[in-house]
């Protein structure tokens, strides 16, 4: 067990775990931050996105020993009230059938637009091709994320 | 309300004002007497009082909360029954707080999500909730302005009396309304009047799914929760030996290692360290059944369909004599692996047995089979047990088995704690419970002028109990049929998987039927019509399904796509009843530098009345999105009993890029909803492979397509 001082959310937090412990285990059980989703454990379904200093990070496989000194964003520092235009988006479009994805689909498709704000369709389908949804709201995701585009100051 | 069922007299009962004032009602299914039972909580309701399925509540305040009682995973179910409700009370539906229902046998009926039958279940009695509140309402405002109830009308949460301009909101009425008798019967709207059925409404929890709230069983902690790993078998037919658990046990965070059944389970304080240290466990395993491979299989499934040991699933006329007299046959077989629901949520459920009762919470379709299952390993009262339903990440049909919420009450009642189970992606996929592997085949006989004359199907499957759909379609319009089954018991468990036996069973038939029409140098769609026609004229046998809504979507599905009508583009065609609802399905392949890609597809649905169109049009494009990336990808193998196939690297779900645009269109006839869930995505891989072949001159009689020696390099 080791201290890490983390930097999440504009907030700063201090855990005490075993240095190999994935970065969303430490959001979800140690900080109660809940909305990063376990969903494989192997960086292949992207339920599970963050950004680590801007990038979409696959938190289940990101070991919380090289988190420290990064700032780290959640879907819950998105904003405060569900208003990032990626989350109003998603909200307008009606995206989520089951929604357990959703919060990795919105992560990264805010990692694309904070990088490329104008995103033509073949760039949102290779950003968002990594993460699966398995109720298949795969058009509504596209769909979404070229609105929140629109939507973006 | 036209047609009254069974269901529909039921008697409404007002239960009790709440709290500080308000209406409370419900439904009662035995009792047609009720009486206003005072100010009192929930909680303290006398026993009489709670035989009621569904309720809604209206506050002083002109809060309407509504109680969706099923299992919600992804059908949309906690927006469309609530919408159902607030249609008929003309409530403002911006003032409609939802809450899920716990599990409660005594108010509700039916919690449960499976053979998509929620909404068709429960369409007039959840529409007599919202009428009954609304006509004591008026009744209400009627009283207090002394004027007659048929001089009011309701809007968007209001009593208005139109003729002196005066108006009361639901809230200002509600402690008055329940002081009004409980009409023994009220008048439904007509469809024509819906103002909020039929309409798109967004997800009821949108905002706590895109702000990460907790909503899910994994996202659940209850305070002094332990956390829990399981190693299970790694093969069907393995039973544990024995434990060596030292290494596990001195790992940090573990408090426990509990053996029981065949299950090794690791009991710690996060779900990392209990995670790393099942790893460290050394379990020997002895053989106790069957070790079964993929090979086996297939070499099972080709004497299962020479078997003289069959089922007889139907039998119509005389097949022999058809295909001895027959001028063409027409044989074909078709074959579909195992699958994994991979949901994206794994199996996992909370549990606290105390000595004075048991608390279970997370996610499940079937709630009240999972707290009698308990019961019963626990030999307690079903009664002692509380169930909390989160919303669940999907389900598939795997949430439907209640072995994992039942791993978890045996565990806490040994390690006397609250303790979470949680499967790993590895676990959720090699831990059992799959769409059975099935193998069909199909033989038609043609006169010369291209008629079916004979139909036969044998079904063979693993653990597939009947794999046929014996009355359905091409069933009653063919003279001379016989539908059977072989079933082989194995090691491997398999249960009911998004639309049980017609996910593939569609795709088979209406494949077989595609290469029927070829060989009979018929259009498909004409194929199709001709044959229902004939079912219409003249039935052969029991017709279990309904011909005219099957031509109804077959019809609209042809018109959408401009059937037989475009150029530089090849179509295939599929239609499946299924569950109570009827979907065809146009596919449209074209080829890009010889390959085929599927580049659309139309999707005609008659589920009869649409409730909320946001979800309904979703919920077909979800379906064939299913339907499609299992037909084209997915497969689990076996070798040795052991599953080949342990996580999304290796297990090919469908992605973004793979999916097709597609068109859906509702039939809009009037009928009472018959249910979605499902009925979208039998029909997929019919149309797929139909249109694949007609684009390349190539049958796919197997899945996943992209195995296939025939698209071996053309398709991936």
């Amino acid at each position: 067990m080791a201290i890490y001082k983390l930097q999440i959310n504009g907030r700063s937090y201090e855990v005490d775990v075993e240095p190999d412990t994935p970065l969303l285990w430490v959001l979800r059980d140690n900080l109660g931050l809940v909305g990063a989703k376990y969903g494989c454990g192997i960086a292949q379904c992207g339920a599970c996105t963050v950004h680590v200093n801007g990038n979409a990070m696959r938190s289940c496989v990101y070991p919380v020993s090289a988190a420290s000194n990064a700032k780290i964003t959640t879907i819950e520092g998105l904003s405060e009230d569900g208003s990032h235009p990626v989350q109003l988006a998603w909200d307008e479009v009606d995206v989520a059938q089951c929604g357990y994805c959703q919060a990795g689909q919105i992560m990264t498709a805010t990692a694309l637009l904070n990088k490329n704000p104008k995103p033509s369709a073949e760039e949102i389908d290779n950003a968002m091709n990594g993460n699966i949804c398995r109720c298949g709201t795969y058009h509504r995701i596209r769909e979404a994320v070229a609105l929140a585009a629109t939507k973006q100051k | 309300m036209p047609n009254v069922t069974q269901d529909s007299r039921r008697n409404f009962m007002k239960l009790f004002a709440a709290a500080g004032g308000g209406l409370v009602l419900g439904f009662n299914t035995t009792s047609s007497v009720a009486s206003a039972l005072g100010l009192i909580d929930e909680a303290k309701l006398p026993a009489a009082a709670i035989d009621f399925n569904s309720y809604l509540s209206i506050s002083p305040e002109n809060i309407i909360t509504i109680l969706s009682p099923n299992p919600e995973l992804g059908q949309n179910i906690k927006t469309s029954f609530p919408m159902i409700v607030a249609e008929e009370l003309d409530a403002d539906w911006t003032k409609v707080k939802v809450v899920q229902a716990p599990l409660d046998t005594n108010k509700f009926e039916r919690q449960v999500t499976g053979g998509s039958g929620a909404v068709p279940h429960s369409w007039e009695r959840l529409r007599k909730a919202g009428a009954t509140a609304r006509h004591m309402l008026v009744e209400a405002a009627a009283k207090r302005w002394k004027v007659p109830a048929n001089s009011l009308t309701t809007e968007n949460g209001t009593v208005v009396h139109a003729a002196s301009g005066r108006k009361l909101t639901y809230g200002e009425l509600a402690t008055e309304a329940s002081k009004v008798p409980v009409p023994a019967d009220v008048k439904l709207k007509d469809n024509k009047d819906f103002k909020l059925i039929g309409t798109a409404v967004r997800n009821v929890d949108n905002h706590e799914m895109i702000t990460g709230q907790p909503l899910y069983g994994l996202d659940i902690y209850k305070e002094g929760m332990l956390y829990a790993m399981i190693q299970r078998p790694e093969a069907f037919g393995l039973k544990l030996k024995s434990v060596d658990a030292a290494a596990a046990k001195a790992m940090p965070g573990i408090v426990d290692v509990v053996t029981f059944k065949n299950n090794v389970a690791v009991v710690g304080k996060s779900t990392w360290q209990v995670m790393k240290a099942r790893k460290a466990l050394k379990i020997s395993y002895e053989q106790e059944g069957a070790l079964e491979s993929s090979a086996d299989h297939d070499r099972l499934f080709k004497e299962l369909l020479k078997s003289p040991e069959a089922t007889v699933r139907r039998k119509d006329g005389d097949v022999d004599a058809a295909f001895k007299k027959a001028a063409k046959i027409i044989e074909s077989e078709y074959q579909c692996p195992f699958l994994s629901h991979s949901p994206m949520e794994p199996m996992n459920f909370f549990a606290h047995v105390r000595p004075d009762g048991v608390e279970l919470a997370g996610p499940t379709q079937t709630p009240e089979r999972a707290r009698d299952q308990v019961a019963k390993l626990l030999g307690i009262a079903p009664e002692s047990i509380t169930l909390e339903l989160t919303r669940l990440g999907g389900g598939f049909g795997r949430r439907l088995s209640a072995d994992y919420v039942l791993e978890a009450a045996e565990l806490s009642s040994l390690v006397k704690a609250p303790v979470k189970v949680i499967w790993s992606r590895e676990d959720d996929m090699t831990g059992g419970i799959y769409r059975p592997a099935v193998r069909y085949r199909f033989e038609a006989a043609l006169d010369a002028k291209g008629n079916m004359i004979g139909y036969k199907l044998r079904g063979v499957g693993i653990n597939s109990g009947n794999p046929t759909r014996e009355d359905n379609f091409p069933s009653g319009a063919v003279e001379n049929l016989l539908i059977e089954s072989v079933e082989h018991q194995s090691p491997i468990t398999t249960g009911p998987w998004r639309a049980p036996i017609t996910n593939f069973l569609a795709y088979a038939e209406q494949a077989f039927l595609d290469e029927i029409a070829h060989a009979a140098k018929k259009d498909p769609v004409q194929f199709r019509l001709e044959l229902l026609e004939r079912a219409k004229k003249s039935p052969v046998g029991e017709i279990k399904y309904d011909i005219d809504r099957m031509r109804g979507v077959i019809e609209l599905a042809a018109e959408k796509s401009g059937w037989g009508k475009k150029k530089g583009v090849a179509q295939g065609f599929s239609v499946y009843f299924s569950h109570r609802s009827y979907v065809a399905q146009v596919a449209e392949v074209k080829l890009k530098n010889a390959v085929p890609v599927i580049d659309k597809i139309y999707a005609a649905a008659d589920c009869g009345i649409v409730v909320n169109l946001s979800g309904a049009y979703q919920q077909v494009r979800g379906g064939i999105v299913d339907g499609l990336g299992h037909a084209m990808y997915s497969k689990l193998s076996f070798k040795g009993g052991a599953p080949e196939q342990q996580n999304f690297n290796n297990y090919r779900l469908i992605r973004l890029k793979e999916v097709p645009e597609i068109d859906v269109h509702f039939v809009n006839n009037g009928i009472d909803p018959t249910g979605l869930g499902e009925p979208a995505l039998p029909p997929t891989g019919g149309a797929v492979a139909n249109a694949i072949f007609k684009a390349t001159g190539k049958r796919l009689r197997n899945q996943p397509f992209v195995e296939q020696p025939e698209l071996k390099n053309v398709i991936g």
